[in-house]
């Protein structure tokens, strides 16, 4: 292991390894005090970046930051690391690697090209000596398009989760915040349930409701209760329809343990997806969620800073091809990302990694009641998402999930976002929102139906026996 | 003096007695209309208040004086709020000068207790000030009855969950009950968490630990909370033992749940 030495005037930094150095040029977040392994002080943090800056990218596929005969997730960084697309920044140290990505050379077409030649590392490393614009102007370049039902990720267009949870997973309170961010014209990357109750029986029930909803409607969106991988497999194997396959992923080995997981599981989820072949314009399948602090939470970070552990996450996510993944940034609570600038700052990061490594990155832009953060905090970073081309946000009721107890972006939220920036849906569900008579937009415009649409008006009417 | 933009009504009001999301909002333009928005304000509002309200330790211990129940104050290794938001490993355990006290107390009073109650502001002080009292009213009838000997109320300033293990073991507890302050939600500030080991001693993870959670006038019942926590430590002293294999199966009159409610999106046409 290399020791890195930085010489700044009369004053000589020293740092133990590679980790150590990408741990201290973290930009400051409290999970890192919490671990013991950020920088003592604004100067050595500085310091760090400058040593960091002169690593060659190359020097990243020799020293590894978490053995390789320990872990599954370095195993499968390493073996998967594509050295023919790495090739064009191969020659290049970690400071170059910018100056190149927010050059005219990096292009939409050349960052596709080079994404299976980056590691989660290389990724993490350049994100610490970037500035806030330079995320949103890199990772604005670079389009990572899927397909299901719907059609994510393209330019110009914003998709939202419609996050529908309730306490105790009532059916009728479940459809009535469907039918509220339906007619906000939210639900194109998904309807996906955070279940209040983990049994198989109830698991099918909400997803055999939600197929029928999309069905009878013929929503073009997807489906999706989250619920642990297993769960899913054992409800494919009953037989019930089930869109997409949802489950909370890390970055290393043993943070996957902690969830009951690895990469077998995984695929084993993946594949059970696949069989029921029910994406009609693709079969991107599997739905992530990740956040930065959850190694150091599972006590299983090996000294490696939060935010490199969370782009080792986006290694797991891009080796089996997903619909979607959603950092779900400020829910871990202020001991990881303790106040407004640090959980923007981190939700920026994410969406930067994940794109810059080819993966179809959202947000949960969001936050706890016990972090220094309020809703203006959660305008800053959508409007700066928005900007950086992110493929997804959530849209619940009113910004408050009465299941999760926390706040995160709302159905009127997304309507800001694509107000403000000219953003569309996902263009299947743009046409089913004209055709229905909820809306029509155009580039910032949006007009909504005179009246309700009929199909809903109907069911209304259902209510109170009317 | 209705000041609705007409683009705001709200077609699907009815919706609202079917969950307590905040839906049929309307909207001005495509954005929050001037109520909702405030009413969401005012409601974080509430919750940021409770998690930075001063513990009102002297208010707590004067009302256990009134009762004829003495306390005793300590404080975790966490200095303030800030240091207690981003520390929570400080929050778990007590400052030396209180470790001290507490070896001090333990030893001018030896032989220990059957229980050790223990009351931390945790993340809401709001829900401490405001339910410690009548609930441990409740509690103490069934300690009573139970003839256990209980330890003076140790109240903990910027405490967590696991401090009351380390407090229960100082003092020689065979059982320490926590009262702690839950993180509050948007439409609830004032939830109070209750936590409860056997034979508690520092190092113990959750697992080891019962816990019985929003204890408040919107939630569970003082009175239910102490029934299901007096069938706890009745079966703790049975089994040795508490935790994850020790089930909550208290024998008590569950809540009337209505039948779920049709879904209207998916009724015949």
């Amino acid at each position: 292991m290399a020791t890195f030495s930085h010489a700044v005037g009369t004053q000589t930094y020293r740092f133990d390894s590679l980790k150590d150095v990408m741990a201290k040029a973290s930009p400051a977040r409290s999970g890192d005090y919490l671990a013991g392994v950020a920088a003592l002080n604004d100067g050595e943090r500085v310091a760090a970046q400058m040593a960091l800056a002169n690593i060659p990218l190359s020097y990243f596929l020799q020293e590894v930051l978490i053995a390789y005969e320990s872990d599954e997730v370095t195993r499968l960084i390493i073996d998967s690391h594509d050295l023919i697309a790495f090739a064009p920044v191969s020659h290049l140290t970690v400071g170059g690697f910018r100056d190149w990505l927010l050059s005219d050379a990096a292009d939409e077409h050349s960052l596709r090209a080079l994404a299976p030649g980056l590691t989660p590392e290389m990724v993490a490393a350049v994100s610490k000596i970037m500035r806030v614009q330079d995320l949103i102007l890199v990772a604005q370049k670079i389009r990572v398009v899927t397909r299901f039902r719907g059609t994510m990720g393209l330019r110009g267009r914003l998709s939202t989760r419609l996050q529908p949870n309730h306490p105790t997973d009532d059916p009728a309170g479940i459809a009535a915040s469907i039918l509220d961010g339906l007619l906000y014209g939210n639900g194109d990357a998904m309807i996906g349930i955070n279940p209040a109750t983990d049994s198989i029986a109830s698991i099918c029930d909400l997803l055999n409701m939600l197929d029928a909803i999309i069905q009878r409607y013929e929503i073009p969106t997807q489906s999706c209760v989250l619920t642990h991988v297993t769960t899913s497999i054992e409800a494919i194997n009953r037989g019930v329809p089930l869109d997409l396959v949802f489950q909370s992923i890390a970055g290393t080995e043993a943070a996957n343990a902690s969830f009951g997981i690895n990469l077998n599981v995984l695929q084993e989820g993946y594949e059970a997806g696949l069989s029921l072949n029910r994406g009609t314009l693709g079969n991107n399948l599997m739905y992530f969620e990740t956040g930065q602090g959850s190694a150091l939470s599972a006590n299983a970070h090996f000294g490696v800073d939060q935010q490199t552990c969370e782009t080792r996450a986006y290694a797991v996510a891009r080796h089996f091809k997903p619909f979607l993944v959603n950092t779900v940034v400020g829910f871990i609570g202020p001991e990881y990302l303790y106040n407004g600038k640090q959980i923007i700052r981190a939700g920026l990061e994410d969406h930067f990694c994940g794109k810059l490594l080819g993966v179809p990155m959202g947000c949960d832009i969001c936050y706890t009641n016990h972090a220094e953060a309020d809703q203006d905090d959660m305008d800053n970073l959508l409007t700066l998402l928005g900007v950086a081309g992110i493929n997804f946000i959530m849209g619940i009721p009113g910004s408050d999930d009465i299941m999760l107890n926390y706040q995160t972006t709302s159905f009127h939220d997304a309507l800001y976002a694509r107000k403000t920036l000219g953003l569309k849906p996902a263009p299947e569900f743009e046409q089913w929102l004209s055709k229905v008579g909820i809306f029509t937009q155009n580039d910032g415009r949006i007009e909504f139906g005179q009246q309700l649409p009929p199909a809903f008006r109907q069911a209304l009417a259902h209510l109170g026996g009317r | 003096m209705d000041t609705t933009p007409t683009d705001s009504l709200n077609p699907w009001l009815e919706l609202r007695r079917l969950t307590p999301a905040r839906i049929a909002l309307g909207r001005t333009g495509t954005s929050m209309p001037t109520q909702a928005q405030l009413d969401f304000q005012f409601a974080h509002a509430q919750a940021r208040d409770a998690v930075h309200l001063p513990f009102d330790h002297v208010g707590l211990s004067s009302q256990f004086a009134e009762r004829g129940r003495d306390s005793l104050l300590v404080h975790s290794a966490a200095i303030d709020r800030h240091s207690y938001l981003q520390r929570p490993d400080l929050g778990r355990k007590l400052n030396e000068d209180s470790a001290q006290q507490l070896r001090d107390y333990a030893q001018a009073n030896a032989g220990g207790f059957d229980v050790v109650v223990v009351v931390a502001d945790g993340l809401s002080a709001l829900a401490v000030h405001r339910h410690t009292q009548p609930f441990l009213a409740r509690m103490e009838e069934h300690f009573a009855t139970e003839g256990w000997s209980v330890s003076p109320v140790v109240l903990v300033e910027q405490g967590r969950v696991a401090v009351a293990d380390e407090i229960g073991e100082l003092l020689g507890a065979k059982m320490v009950l926590m009262l702690i302050g839950e993180r509050p939600g948007l439409s609830s500030p004032d939830s109070l968490g209750l936590y409860f080991t056997y034979a508690p001693k520092v190092g113990l993870t959750d697992a080891y630990r019962n816990c019985i959670s929003n204890v408040r006038l919107e939630g569970l019942s003082y009175g239910m909370a102490a029934h299901r926590l007096a069938y706890l430590m009745r079966e703790a002293c049975r089994r040795k033992l508490s935790g994850v294999n020790l089930k909550d199966e208290a024998q008590v009159q569950t809540l009337e749940v209505a039948a779920p409610n049709e879904n209207f999106l998916l009724k015949d046409a």
